[in-house]
């Protein structure tokens, strides 16, 4: 060989080798490349928004902006919340290469109806406020959603109609269904227990204490879950992954944790809810002077500060999004951990080798269907209780951003492939744009727009990665 | 006539009453719409022997096949295993009796990985109800590091591999629970030289664990050194069951094409009267 030969080849290795720490790296640590493409475009389409925002009108988010705030963050994951609960089912759905797109409607329906049972029905019934109400009410929403889900399921699998069909049905008729149980008017309000669920008064906010004692707990869980993977693979002879992968992907774990737990709990209460607080509490707040608004102000010296100031309070998580992430991380241990999950994933990629498999695959379809509406069900409870009414426009046009925030997420619509949390990544996405555009004022048409377009071009980058993979 | 009685003589010397068949069909029909794909079919199988079940494309061979599997409901007849009627009205059932099927499709769940499809339908469990996946593994990398020992790729799903390597899988999940009826349908048909070998290999080494398989194929080359026996099929219906060692392979061709019986073979319905 030729000296020249063995420069060139040299040059190539280490032309290969460059690339190659990076791709070693994402071997070790089995870290889906896909997933960290989510996430890079979900902090690029956060990053763009704030600045651009901040051009328009600074702010003091990250980059001058008004999105990456505490107070937006905090506001997005709980406007995610339904939406991520019901796609985490979704996902299973379109892995079992069925469609389900009653859930909007389905959601005005369950919604309406617990609502009614609330406040026609067992309000005047066993008086207002009683603690009986709330948890009926919920154990309502969530049967009726099983049921709506199991005839759904019943009809794909044992009357032999296409999942599309019989869900397109279904978002027509329930709707209307849900039309003629509120009679068309809006039913509220809802008691005051179950509309903690809704997070959207403070009582239903966990506050720093309780949401660090959450992070360390979910913290202990990944060191836990990374420990005992590795200790189950030694008992066997497998393979490991060398540890400094393990002690990584722990420590990004953990960091992820504290980072959305850092933010959280860094939005302070809106300062009319902290007074009104003082008030119910019998906290003085300093008087203060009148400006020329008319409105208190206080003075510290020279600055303009909050009346409140030093009784300033930190929301931290609130309960849908703590029902969000439970829903998540049990349908992500339902999905990888039992049979049922391994059986819609195979349904999904063979139906007929599954079906000789001695699986039975129509009642896999009926489970399946009842577990969405299940979720259905607990998202019409976030739902109406946000809002604090539920009228038969809840929900409308949810199922497509279900399905988009499934697809977005990475579930194929061939079936047998799709994650829990794509969906979820997906579900907040589909959420950032939303939201980020609201804060930029953009008519709702270019909002569709832009959603619209999002969604077809993550599919055309998704079909590209898969291409490019194989 | 002299002749015939005598390989009839020769077939029933297997059926002593010390050696019941492992598999007896008897009498099976089915029919999809009008067309009866299996007409009023008998055929059986012993320990440790290997049957080929031989015809043209639509001869009813896998749908003869799919009764005894249980992916099809018969309309008629009866099964017996080791001289017992059996239930059979879904794979699970047939799995229960031992009865274990490679298709020809090799009925892999493509998206998941080689442990998980050799478990398909009968996962292992940890003792709170989920999946066992180690161990289900640790019994994955040993069943294919017989089979197939160069085979490394456990985590990859199915649809990753190789022609060869997928076959494996198949035939892994099928010995995997001590099978002992084997169903192979055109086992070898996607294999190149090398891995047809090792199909045949495997197959003599069953064999020799009295394993009884039944080995299907349009194609009598694949089949004929191999088998013990084989059964024709032409039209849904039994043309007739030979010896190999009692027939030619042209003899059988003809058998195939025209449904015409040498002497050496016990004619059955299908057969083409003269």
């Amino acid at each position: 060989m030729s000296t020249q030969d063995s420069t060139a080849l040299s040059q190539a290795s280490e032309k290969d080798a460059q690339p190659s720490a990076l791709s070693r790296f994402l071997t070790a640590t089995e870290i889906d490349t896909r997933m960290l493409g989510m996430v890079a475009a979900l902090f690029a389409v956060w990053c763009a928004f704030d600045i651009y925002s901040g051009i328009l009108r600074p702010n003091d988010g990250l980059f001058g902006g008004a999105f990456l705030t505490p107070r937006n963050l905090w506001t997005l994951l709980v406007q995610t919340s339904s939406i991520a609960v019901m796609s985490t089912g979704m996902v299973l759905i379109i892995i079992m290469r069925h469609i389900d797109l009653s859930i909007g409607s389905m959601l005005s329906l369950v919604a309406v109806a617990g609502a009614v049972l609330q406040v026609y029905i067992m309000a005047p019934a066993i008086g207002v406020g009683h603690p009986v109400i709330w948890i009926v009410a919920i154990i309502a929403c969530l049967v009726l959603g099983t049921l709506i889900g199991a005839l759904n399921g019943y009809l794909t699998a044992y009357a032999q109609i296409p999942a599309f069909i019989v869900t397109l049905g279904g978002l027509i008729a329930f709707s209307g269904v849900a039309f003629l149980l509120a009679k068309g008017v809006t039913v509220a309000p809802m008691d005051k227990t179950f509309k903690l669920i809704g997070g959207g008064v403070p009582a239903s906010w966990l506050g720093p204490f309780w949401s660090w004692v959450l992070a360390i707990a979910a913290c202990a869980l990944i060191v836990f879950a990374v420990i005992n993977g590795r200790s189950q693979r030694k008992r066997f002879k497998f393979p490991l992954r060398p540890v400094w992968a393990e002690v990584t992907l722990a420590a990004i774990g953990s960091a992820a944790v504290v980072a959305t737990t850092w933010v959280i709990t860094s939005y302070p209460w809106p300062f009319g809810l902290i007074r009104r607080y003082a008030l119910e509490n019998n906290i003085t707040i300093p008087a203060g002077v009148e400006n020329r608004d008319g409105d208190a102000i206080c003075m510290a010296g020279e600055k303009i500060v909050r009346c409140t100031e030093g009784l300033i309070y930190y929301t931290g998580y609130a309960v849908p999004v703590l029902v969000a992430l439970g829903v998540g991380a049990a349908m992500t241990f339902v999905a990888g951990r039992t049979r049922f999950g391994r059986y819609v994933y195979s349904i999904g990629g063979n139906p007929e080798a599954a079906e000789l498999s001695g699986i039975n695959t129509k009642m896999m379809t009926v489970k399946v269907f009842a577990l969405m509406g299940f979720l259905v069900g607990i998202s019409a409870v976030i739902s109406s209780a946000r809002l604090d009414a539920a009228t038969n426009a809840l929900g409308q046009l949810n199922e497509l951003f279900v399905i988009a925030a499934a697809v977005i997420g990475g579930t194929s619509l061939a079936g047998g492939i799709g994650t829990i949390y794509g969906a979820l990544l997906g579900a907040l996405m589909m959420q950032s744009i939303q939201s980020g555009m609201a804060l930029l004022n953009l008519p709702a048409a270019f909002q569709n727009i832009v959603v619209g377009t999002v969604l077809v071009f993550a599919v055309f980058v998704d079909q590209f990665y898969r291409r490019r993979v194989k | 006539m002299a002749q015939n009685s005598q390989v009839e003589a020769s077939i029933s010397e297997r059926e002593n009453p010390d050696i019941s068949p492992l598999v007896d069909m008897q009498d099976l029909s089915i029919a999809f719409g009008g067309i009866k794909a299996v007409d009023h079919a008998s055929c059986d199988l012993y320990p440790g022997e290997v049957v080929g079940l031989l015809g043209h494309n639509g001869a009813g061979k896998s749908t003869l096949i799919k009764i005894l599997s249980g992916a099809y409901p018969r309309d008629s007849g009866s099964i017996f295993v080791n001289g017992e009627e059996a239930t059979i009205t879904n794979p699970r059932q047939a799995k229960d009796y031992g009865i274990e099927t490679i298709y020809q499709t090799l009925a892999l769940a493509d998206n998941v990985d080689a442990a998980a499809n050799l478990f398909l339908g009968r996962e292992v469990l940890t003792k709170w109800g989920t999946l066992d996946d180690a161990a289900m593994e640790a019994k994955a990398r040993e069943v294919m590091g017989r089979l197939n020992p160069n085979f490394k790729r456990f985590k990859e799903p199915v649809a990753k591999l190789s022609g060869g390597q997928r076959q494996s899988v198949a035939i892994a999940r099928a010995i995997l629970f001590n099978a002992r009826i084997l169903i192979m349908d055109e086992p070898t048909a996607a294999l190149g030289p090398q891995e047809t070998k090792m199909v045949a290999d495997l197959i003599l080494q069953l064999k020799k664990e009295g394993i009884g398989i039944f080995l299907i194929s349009h194609d009598i080359h694949d089949v004929f050194d191999l088998a013990d026996r084989v059964t024709v099929m032409k039209n849904g219906a039994i043309v007739g069951h030979a010896r190999t060692t009692d027939v030619t392979k042209d003899e059988v061709l003809g058998m195939i094409i025209l449904g015409k019986c040498p002497p050496g073979a016990v004619p059955g319905p299908g057969a083409l009267s003269e």
